[in-house]
């Protein structure tokens, strides 16, 4: 039986990683920003799921724990500070929050 | 996994990751987000990761994506006429993006990974069982499971305080 090489995975999440990073350079809405962060790094736990199964070593897996509790922590911590943005400034929109902008 | 059923999902994977992107409506981009990580799900539940396959839709389509939504609802988030940006920026980034990606493509078909090809070789009975992962997450990763408490911890404090009404 024939198996989808890894090398098809890795070219599949890359194209992910590259939606997600696009979400960021062209959306102007923060939470969708947010979305696509977590867009990212559901790609880069493919490529670690993937090379867990090709190398046949379970750690890949284990790490990919790490990646979801990170990512957790930071939506937590992330939609915390849009609320209160929200509530000082009444928008979300990433261009009108220029205060720091160079 | 096979390749026909790989084409499938990765199709159902790239569209609905297209929908995060270009959905006007935050909530549009919510679901396809939803809909992204339940197809990673299968992918993940196909290469022998049952457990990651399962938290995959508990923590993340779950706790993580209602978080997102409830955000959304709770700043009542309309669809925006100008979502997408400014025009010279939507091309700019679309074309240097899909430059990386088709480099990436480029060096990893032709790199030293050939289908040799693991992907088709049977796991051992029991790869990716909640034993074995608990097993190595505790002994060999235990330092870093207990920096990720720590990390919670933090998480969970500073969004509380953040998101509390005045910050004096």
């Amino acid at each position: 039986m024939t198996a989808a090489p890894i090398s098809w995975f890795l070219v599949l999440a890359a194209v992910l990683f590259g939606l997600g990073a696009l979400g960021v350079l062209i959306r102007r809405n923060i939470i969708v920003i947010f979305m696509s962060i977590e867009l990212m790094l559901n790609a880069v736990n493919l490529v670690f799921v993937a090379f867990s199964r090709f190398l046949h070593a379970i750690d890949g897996q284990v790490i990919v724990f790490f990646v979801m509790t990170v990512a957790a922590a930071e939506a937590a911590v992330g939609l915390a500070i849009i609320i209160s943005v929200f509530r000082n400034r009444e928008t979300i929109n990433a261009d009108d929050l220029n205060l720091l902008r160079w | 996994m096979s390749p026909i059923v790989f084409g499938i999902l990765a199709i159902l994977l790239v569209m609905s990751g297209l929908g995060v992107v270009l959905a006007r409506s935050p909530i549009r981009s919510a679901m396809s987000l939803v809909m992204t990580l339940f197809f990673l799900a299968v992918m993940f539940l196909l290469l022998d990761a049952q457990l990651v396959a399962a938290l995959q839709i508990i923590v993340y389509a779950g706790a993580i994506m209602v978080l997102f939504l409830f955000v959304i609802m709770l700043l009542n988030l309309q669809e925006e006429p100008a979502a997408l940006g400014r025009v010279g920026l939507r091309y700019g980034a679309s074309f240097i993006v899909s430059l990386f990606v088709l480099a990436a493509a480029h060096f990893l078909t032709t790199g030293t990974l050939q289908p040799g090809n693991a992907m088709a070789d049977a796991v051992a009975p029991g790869f990716g069982s909640t034993e074995q992962i608990a097993e190595r997450l505790f002994t060999q990763h235990i330092f870093a499971f207990e920096l990720t408490s720590f990390l919670l911890l933090v998480a969970v404090v500073s969004a509380v305080v953040l998101a509390k009404k005045n910050l004096q």
